[in-house]
């Protein structure tokens, strides 16, 4: 009797319990991160946190470079402050899950875009506009004389473990049939010191981090890059499928910032710009992608000027790159394919309309 | 004849009256144990539909079709044979039996550096019972990952390579790692030579297997050390005494007397380090040796399914743990003294 008693009882409850579980379903897609961020008040960004030129700590203690700059950007067109932003450090295992899980808001880590990323059946992740576009290369010591890569046949190569850059060096190794050995590390400070302290005789990653490390060595100029290009690297910012009006916002944000350069809005002019697109009416593409007129913001879930505060903010995406990678900074690299669509690169901002 | 109703017995019907059913202690109990059970059941019914609910608003069920999958990537010491184009699955169970044979070594060494340190710290010089004492505090606390940190960086690659490698007849200890003499191709003796700046022999043994190992045998071993130095006291007195009267030597003592008596104590505390080194051995991506965890996290990131990939790993350790349990219970078994 009581045995029965306690069964059913517990069947029950079981039961109600599985229901509860399941009850939850909020029934849209619709999630609230824009009201997350304004609410609490900052943005969380996910970044490489070691990497000069995209993401490292600088002299003084504040977070610098691209990546930096992308997260800088959203802060200042969300909330109206470049520096409401909460920087978290991942390293390339941590950082899809940190970003599903909702730990980020935003994921500024020069994660290359790649289909099984952005599938639903993959990670599920949203890229906003390729920020860098990129290309596997191979960083070697100038002494061991290797020129390409048939140079590294039966040698260690120093690689972090869970990036694109790990299939692609198996992928041409392979189509060359070159044998070789991938020692892989979890952290790109490990991976380095691993070839630093001789163990590989080479380390390949994306260029443009080969060359930010770089200049981070002891002697940097005791390393050369390999000319061989391996791969394509779209080093993208992302968020995930489930919010697709955050991933909007984030991505017009984006655009922004490549229109500005286009239309010769600076950080320097852009207040000017604005007042001129105040005082003529007929400026209608001005007037419209600085906010003065039309909905853009509101379509969005953002201010209306938000262009505005993102360029005030950090300049337009030419100024972050010379300032960051370009001429102005220790890396040096060339705008390469980075250039505006107008002068051969492939920076391209759909029209504002 | 009509039921009587229970509600209400005649006190003469009983000797006391009955106790209501919240202070019986026929009852009680079993409504303690089943409330306790049905709050765990509620917590892994939450826990279980909140995760298929998040994983299917982010339309990730669970899946197994990546198993098959081609890996794409490389794994540079497999103890069985793997390539690129091999699924996921062999990559996993490449990873897994790297991490036993991290482990198997790991267990044989750590014990003998456990015995050995453990009988140290009762010898009769007292330097080497000073130095047992300091190995087992020093390195009981320092974090293990540390530890290997600087077994890699610090002393392994900071080794000489090529042609200034150390080399002694038969072995070879370079940067790279540790060459052994061995049957070569056709079954033919060689030794270790340098092929285009590369040391090769039969038997290669890299160095982050070296640290990984180095580091889990000195961590484990001080550990081990401790449980040996307890099982050891726990012998009474007396036999030590007896057996010097006998004129054993200490070491005879040791042997033949003490140790065999102290297994009893040793072999469960022995049981729990030899689980937390298998799980320890999961640092090992720390200094780029490539074990179970190192393939999932790879395999995690390329395919994106995490819960499945967490679920496998967790999976291989609980039966590589539960495993090394069972084994070292049938041990227990053998060692405790006999009733008769």
């Amino acid at each position: 009797m009581f045995w029965n008693r306690t069964l059913t009882l517990g069947a029950s409850l079981l039961a109600a319990g599985l229901l509860a579980g399941c009850a939850g379903d909020d029934g849209g897609v619709q999630s609230q991160k824009l009201s997350t961020i304004t609410g609490r008040g900052k943005l969380i960004c996910g970044v490489e946190g070691k990497l000069p030129g995209f993401s490292f700590v600088g002299p003084d203690g504040k977070y610098l470079g691209l990546d930096v700059d992308v997260c800088k950007a959203v802060a200042a067109a969300v909330l109206g402050d470049p520096e409401k932003v909460e920087f978290r450090d991942l390293n390339s295992s941590e950082r899809f899950a940190a970003l599903a899980s909702g730990e980020v808001d935003l994921l500024s880590r020069n994660t290359t875009m790649t289909l099984s990323r952005d599938a639903a059946g993959g990670n599920g992740l949203s890229f906003a506009p390729t920020t860098f576009y990129d290309g596997q290369g191979v960083l070697v010591p100038v002494a061991s004389g290797i020129k390409d890569l048939k140079g590294l046949a039966g040698k260690p190569i120093c690689v972090e473990s869970g990036t694109t850059t790990e299939l692609n060096l198996a992928d041409r190794m392979r189509e060359q049939n070159i044998p070789y050995t991938p020692l892989k590390f979890q952290t790109s400070d490990q991976t380095f010191a691993a070839y630093l302290g001789d163990r590989c005789v080479a380390v390949t990653s994306d260029r443009s981090q080969l060359a930010g490390k770089r200049t981070s060595f002891p002697k940097p100029d005791a390393h050369t890059l390999l000319p061989v290009v391996m791969s394509k690297e779209p080093l993208t910012p992302a968020t995930t499928n489930g919010d697709p009006a955050w991933a909007d916002a984030v991505r017009w944000i984006v655009f922004g910032l490549m229109q500005a350069e286009e239309s010769g809005i600076t950080q320097a002019n852009v207040d000017a710009k604005l007042a001129e697109a105040k005082a003529n009416t007929n400026q209608a593409d001005l007037r419209r992608f600085l906010g003065v007129e039309g909905d853009f913001g509101k379509l969005l879930g953002l201010p209306p000027d938000f262009v505005v505060k993102a360029v005030k903010a950090v300049g337009n995406y030419g100024e972050i790159f010379d300032r960051n990678v370009g001429p102005a900074s220790a890396l040096k690299l060339d705008r390469g394919l980075n250039r505006q669509w107008k002068d051969g690169g492939l920076i391209y901002s759909p029209p504002f309309r | 004849m009509a039921p009587v109703p229970p509600a209400k017995p005649t006190p003469s019907s009983l000797p006391a009256p009955k106790p209501p059913w919240w202070r019986d202690r026929r009852v009680v109990p079993w409504v303690v144990q089943a409330v306790v059970g049905l709050l765990v059941l509620l917590l892994i019914a939450f826990l279980l539909g909140n995760l298929i609910r998040n994983l299917t608003a982010a339309g990730l069920l669970l899946s197994w079709r990546w198993l098959q999958q081609p890996a794409g990537f490389d794994i540079s010491e497999s103890v069985i044979p793997f390539n690129a184009q091999l699924p996921y699955w062999r990559a996993l169970a490449a990873g897994l039996v790297n991490t036993i044979r991290a482990v198997l070594v790991g267990l044989v060494g750590a014990t003998l550096m456990g015995c050995l340190v453990g009988m140290a710290s009762f010898s009769h010089n007292g330097l080497l019972r000073r130095l047992a004492r300091v190995y087992v505090e020093v390195v009981r606390n320092i974090p293990l990952l540390l530890q290997l940190v600087f077994w890699y960086f610090v002393v392994f690659l900071t080794l000489p390579n090529g042609v200034a490698a150390i080399q002694l007849p038969g072995v070879v200890l370079a940067k790279s790692g540790l060459y052994i003499a061995g049957l070569g191709e056709g079954l033919r003796w060689m030794g270790p030579t340098l092929v285009n700046g590369v040391w090769q022999a039969p038997v290669r043994l890299s160095v982050e297997f070296g640290a990984l190992l180095t580091g889990l045998i000195v961590y484990s071993g001080a550990f081990i050390a401790e449980v040996v130095r307890g099982g050891i006291a726990a012998v009474p007195k007396g036999q030590w005494e007896a057996a010097s009267s006998l004129g054993l030597s200490w070491f005879a003592t040791l042997r033949r007397i003490v140790l065999p008596q102290s297994l009893r104590v040793i072999v469960p505390g022995l049981n729990t380090q030899y689980i937390s080194l298998a799980k320890n051995s999961s640092l090992a991506v720390a200094v780029g040796y490539t074990d179970l965890y190192s393939v999932a996290e790879t395999t995690l990131n390329q395919t994106g399914r995490a819960v499945e990939v967490i679920l496998v790993l967790l999976a291989a350790y609980l039966t590589l743990d539960l495993l090394i349990s069972a084994l070292m219970n049938g041990l227990n078994h053998l060692v405790q003294i006999r009733e008769r």
